[in-house]
């Protein structure tokens, strides 16, 4: 074995997940078009919603009484959303500079790149949402952080739930390549109206009721209502949204997993096109 | 501890009593007797209805350069790939510098590297944050020393600071090499690695694997078009026509046997089924 060479653990290797996340930064440092997109979609998003907001509460009792109700929870479908793209984004960069080969034969093992992806989702993130909480303070005169403990557990709840997502698309594109990135952008939707971001999970049909309490964001958004309107956290739902999104998490890495292996029967990782 | 162990181990399960137990920088058992460097038997790779890769067997000596030869199709890539572990075989197996591929290849992975046309470096990272990234995958040690002579090897000391996109074809050939030599690896994989090179930055890449080779007793395997470039570089020369391993041999013999003064008119000779009386005698 060359001298040059340290000696690597067999389990994971910190030292390359800090060196995936270290590409990432430099690439996001490169290049301003990317750093702008993280701020631009979620100020806009809380300048629109919080005038709604502002407005609505003007000329309805309801919304007067939960005042922060729209604004928060468009704070944290951006946790949820930006989350997943900012896992997901960071993968597609790889597939976009045809630079995946060369880390597969790399000794970066595939936990320590998913675990560098949402290193780089959580930076991300921070990016986006941050000033866009300071312009919901600044604005509407909304303090998410005054939510206090509480939002540690919705934070991770939703960000563990947009890691599974993430995975799950990342594989997807993976196995199938480019031509299925538009999973990636799309995919969160999916989620969206059972998840009951603006609406109390009554509003669904029973039988869709059912289906939306399978979605851990569910709880963490009828948590922040009962939280803003009600004054009462509700553990009980935060404690079933983690266990549910542990069986997401661990689902989707199985299916990654899955998806890496049938990708490399299939010969589509050099590949990586349409 | 099963699914933890697929985590770790990119899915394949790690067999614990057919492999090494050691550290991934410790030569495999199997590697400190003198063995093939890779060992090739009955591979098959199978896409849908196509063989690709039709029961080849191979072995690759340690400190030798193997040229793969063949015309587009041939099933060179595909086998490459497969060595790499990047591509799974229908049937068959393959073990590089003594460990099973793809269930031990993480024990060996730091002591390969690879380059190849269907991958590139990050383009809008500079020369000298791709091979930082790289190096660190590799844990390369005194790294910005090892960036620094690489760079002085490989001509590309003023181009360390330019953004990866910004570099000629010839110079991001040069940045791929010095990304296959940054952990000094004992197993080169090369495929096309003097593609889309002018004939003088060509021949300066050959150079430079030549001495690679000698000073460091690495071993070699590149899947080329090129035949001078094979007659120059390899010890040995494994011609694959639709699959199968059409010839193997030093270039010279091969040569001989099919009565031809260059590797190209072989070549020509297998590609288009003119098979001289004589060959394969």
């Amino acid at each position: 074995m060359s001298e040059i060479v340290s000696h690597q653990p067999r389990g994971i290797s910190l030292h390359r997940i800090n060196a995936m996340v270290l590409r990432y930064w430099y690439l996001l440092m490169s290049s301003w078009p990317r750093l702008l997109e993280l701020i631009y979609w979620p100020a806009l998003q809380i300048i629109t919603w919080g005038f709604l907001q502002n407005y609505i509460s003007q000329t309805s009792g309801f919304f007067a009484k939960a005042g922060g109700t729209l604004i928060g929870a468009v704070i944290l479908w951006d946790i949820l959303f930006r989350g997943q793209l900012g896992f997901s984004i960071s993968f597609l960069e790889e597939m976009w500079a045809r630079n995946l080969g060369n880390l597969m034969m790399s000794p970066l093992k595939p936990i320590e790149f998913l675990l560098s992806l949402m290193i780089m989702s959580l930076i991300r993130l921070a990016i986006g949402v941050i000033p866009m909480t300071l312009l919901a303070l600044f604005f509407f005169g909304f303090n998410f952080y005054a939510i206090g403990l509480p939002l540690i557990a919705f934070f991770c709840n939703l960000i563990f739930t947009s890691w599974s997502v993430g995975v799950f698309a990342s594989g997807l594109v993976l196995r199938n390549g480019l031509g299925a990135e538009s999973i990636v952008w799309t995919l969160m939707f999916a989620v969206m109206p059972l998840a009951c971001i603006y609406y109390p999970v009554e509003v669904l049909p029973d039988w869709l009721q059912y289906v939306a309490w399978t979605l851990p964001p569910t709880y963490v958004f009828e948590g922040m209502r009962s939280l803003l309107i009600d004054h009462v956290f509700r553990a009980d739902l935060m404690a079933w949204a983690l266990a549910i999104n542990a069986i997401l998490f661990a689902a989707s890495f199985a299916v990654f997993l899955a998806l890496l292996q049938s990708a490399k029967r299939h010969g589509s990782l050099l590949s990586g096109g349409e | 501890m099963r699914l933890l162990s697929q985590w770790l181990n990119d899915g394949h399960m790690q067999q614990s009593g057919t492999g090494p137990a050691q550290a991934p920088n410790r030569a495999p058992a199997a590697d400190q007797d003198g063995s093939a460097a890779i060992d090739v038997a009955h591979l098959v790779k199978v896409y849908k209805t196509t063989r690709a890769v039709d029961d080849i067997s191979f072995r690759i000596a340690r400190g030798s350069i193997t040229g793969l030869l063949g015309g587009n199709g041939a099933g060179k890539t595909t086998t490459i790939a497969m060595i790499m572990g990047l591509v799974l075989p229908t049937s068959g197996s393959v073990a590089v510098l003594g460990a099973k591929i793809p269930e031990q290849r993480y024990d060996v992975l730091g002591r390969m590297n690879f380059e190849s046309p269907y991958v590139d470096m990050p383009m809008r990272l500079t020369v000298r944050q791709n091979l930082t990234i790289f190096g660190r995958l590799y844990a390369v040690k005194h790294l910005r020393e090892r960036i620094d002579q690489l760079a002085a090897d490989l001509d590309l000391t003023e181009f360390l600071d330019r953004s990866n996109g910004k570099l000629s074809a010839g110079q991001k050939t040069r940045v791929a090499l010095a990304k296959a030599l940054i952990n000094e690896p004992d197993l080169l994989l090369l495929d096309e690695p003097t593609a889309s090179l002018d004939p003088d930055t060509a021949d300066w890449v050959r150079e430079h694997l030549e001495t690679y080779r000698k000073t460091h007793n690495a071993t070699i395997l590149l899947a080329s078009h090129n035949m001078l470039e094979v007659e120059r570089l390899c010890d040995r020369v494994i011609i694959m026509k639709r699959g199968k391993i059409e010839d193997d041999d030093s270039p010279e013999r091969i040569m001989a046997r099919y009565n031809r003064d260059t590797l190209e008119e072989v070549f020509l000779d297998v590609a288009r089924g003119r098979v001289r009386e004589g060959a394969h005698e």
